[in-house]
């Protein structure tokens, strides 16, 4: 049960700083996350989180404060973020697939032009990450042809096939029709399973019980408080923690007593 | 009379079809010179620094924003200038640099103007891609130029194949205007005869007529490329929105 390993952390961050003109989105945060760990951030919305996990693999750069993804420092100057960008996968609420690309050509794309694989060699692994995800039989299929949950789904394969030292999810499942949230929540567990490091942004706070070895609450552009999941939905320390969480029951329906 | 039209026919025939010849190499080139530079300009109005962005945006609205006419007299008659000529022999450059031959500025003037046009075709296509599918490019590893290249570029290309056709129908129309600086493309031609046969009545509806089979020839291509090209499921996916 414990997070403690004597392992370093395959992410680290330290006093982060971003603002957007007259708003500070991220006051300072630090954040150290275990290999295989898998780590679930809340919030209310315009809080940072998204910022955050940008800030991670520097789809945006902070205007201080330093992040390391196993050991290397992503904020140093001379780091090339393309390197660090292909060992980091990233999920998006929008999906934002390849429209012009077939499924697999989508989760293929990324190991031909970034790691110069041999097509036939990319295309074979494609197939194994689409089976990976349940898609194996929608492998041509464009993603205009596929459901929210199918699309979000090969969007995973299409990181996982980069064989990614972190996964990031920024609300995976919001934009999805509830009965399609269940595939792709079934999909990161099991990745969880497999110990792929996690940082998951996300309303599903079932999900969030379940599988995350701790939880982050942001407000404000601050860490909250965090801790495992038991601490914080019966024994938070932080009344803003109680709160948000209570209002997210209600907004999202307390989801302890579904078989999830 | 039908005897006398088939044998009228016959005379003006040749001229007709080395004008429309003319025509339809004057609307070729002009388009894929508008392609060379509009599909750059796109790319610098959507992606480029601050001052290219400017300079991009600049030239399409001088452009979009002068009559057309003006356009390919300055190219024709202003470059041609003497003033500027004895500047240019100064500075080295040969005797009658810009003086150039009427196919010539044809081509240039056309070519140009139809640079801009397509620039705000492309821009829009590529705009209509969205900036997601970048962001998700770049998240893989993929540099900017991969990104464009091999993720927004395919896309915006395809979006772009429906207003790149009423450009080619619109040009080979627009072609009409080189006539003014004495090219011999179709229109010229059919001056010429009216100027010798006093039969404006038959000659303007005939050229007409030559002008929209070639506008409904491009259109009917035009849809089949955009078939070809079309992305399955982008269509449904366009009318659940
Ligand atoms: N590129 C940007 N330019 C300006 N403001 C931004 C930008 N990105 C995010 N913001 C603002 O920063 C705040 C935090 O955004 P975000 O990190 O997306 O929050 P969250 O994911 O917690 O909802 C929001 O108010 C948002 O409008
Ligand atoms: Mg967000």
């Amino acid at each position: 049960m414990t997070d403690q390993t004597p392992e370093a952390p395959i992410v680290r961050i330290r006093d982060l700083h971003k603002r957007y003109g007259d708003l500070d989105v991220l006051r300072g945060v630090s954040l150290d996350v275990t290999r295989g760990e898998v780590v679930v951030i809340i919030g209310p919305s315009g809080t940072g989180k998204s910022t955050l996990l940008r800030c991670i693999n520097q789809l945006t750069r902070p205007d201080s404060g330093r992040v390391w993804l196993d050991g290397v420092e992503v904020t140093a100057p001379e780091c090339n973020l393309n390197e660090v960008r292909a060992e980091v996968g990233m999920v998006f609420q929008d999906f934002n697939l390849f429209n012009h690309l077939t499924a697999i050509k989508n989760v293929a794309i990324g190991p031909i032009r970034v790691l110069h694989m041999d097509r036939a060699q990319a295309l074979e692994l494609a197939r194994y990450e689409l089976e990976r995800v349940g898609l194996a039989g929608k492998a041509d299929a464009y993603p205009g042809q596929l459901s929210g949950g199918q699309k979000q789904r090969v969007a995973i394969a299409r990181a996982l096939a980069m064989k990614p030292k972190v996964m990031l999810f920024d609300e995976p499942t919001s934009a999805l029709d509830p009965e399609l949230i269940g595939e792709v929540l079934e999909v990161m567990k099991k990745l969880a399973q497999e110990h792929m490091t996690m940082l998951v942004v996300t309303h599903e706070m079932g999900f969030a019980r379940e599988v995350a070895n701790r939880i982050v609450f942001m407000e404000g552009g601050n860490i909250v408080e965090e801790g495992p999941p038991a601490q914080l939905f019966y024994a938070a320390q932080h009344p803003r923690t109680a709160e948000f969480l209570g209002k997210i029951a209600d907004l999202y329906g307390d989801e302890q007593g579904s078989s999830g | 009379m039908i005897p006398n039209l088939v044998e009228f026919w016959e005379m003006i025939w040749p001229n007709l079809g080395r004008g429309l010849i003319v025509t339809l190499k004057l609307s070729a080139g002009a388009l894929l010179i508008g392609l060379l530079i509009g599909l750059p300009t796109s790319l610098l109005r959507v992606y480029g620094t601050r001052g290219m962005r400017a300079a991009a945006t600049a030239f399409v609205d001088i452009i979009r924003g002068t009559p057309q006419l003006v356009q390919l007299f300055f190219i024709y008659y202003g470059l041609a200038d003497a003033g500027l000529n004895a500047i240019l022999v100064n500075l080295g450059f040969p005797n009658g640099f810009l003086v150039l031959e009427p196919m010539v500025a044809a081509y240039v003037a056309l070519g140009v103007n139809s640079g801009a046009y397509q620039a705000e075709y492309f821009r829009g296509a590529i705009q209509a891609v969205g900036s997601g599918q970048l962001t998700a490019a770049r998240a893989l590893g993929m540099t900017r130029l991969q990104a464009i290249l091999h993720i927004v570029l395919p896309q915006a290309l395809r979006l772009a194949v429906a207003p790149w056709s009423n450009e080619a129908a619109y040009m080979v129309k627009y072609t009409s205007v080189v006539s003014l600086i004495a090219v011999s493309d179709l229109f010229g031609e059919a001056r010429r005869i009216m100027s010798r046969h006093y039969n404006q009545m038959l000659m303007l509806p005939l050229v007409g007529l030559v002008y929209l089979a070639i506008v409904l020839l491009i259109t009917w291509l035009m849809q089949h490329v955009e078939k070809r090209v079309a992305i399955p499921g982008v269509e449904v996916e366009a009318q659940r929105a």
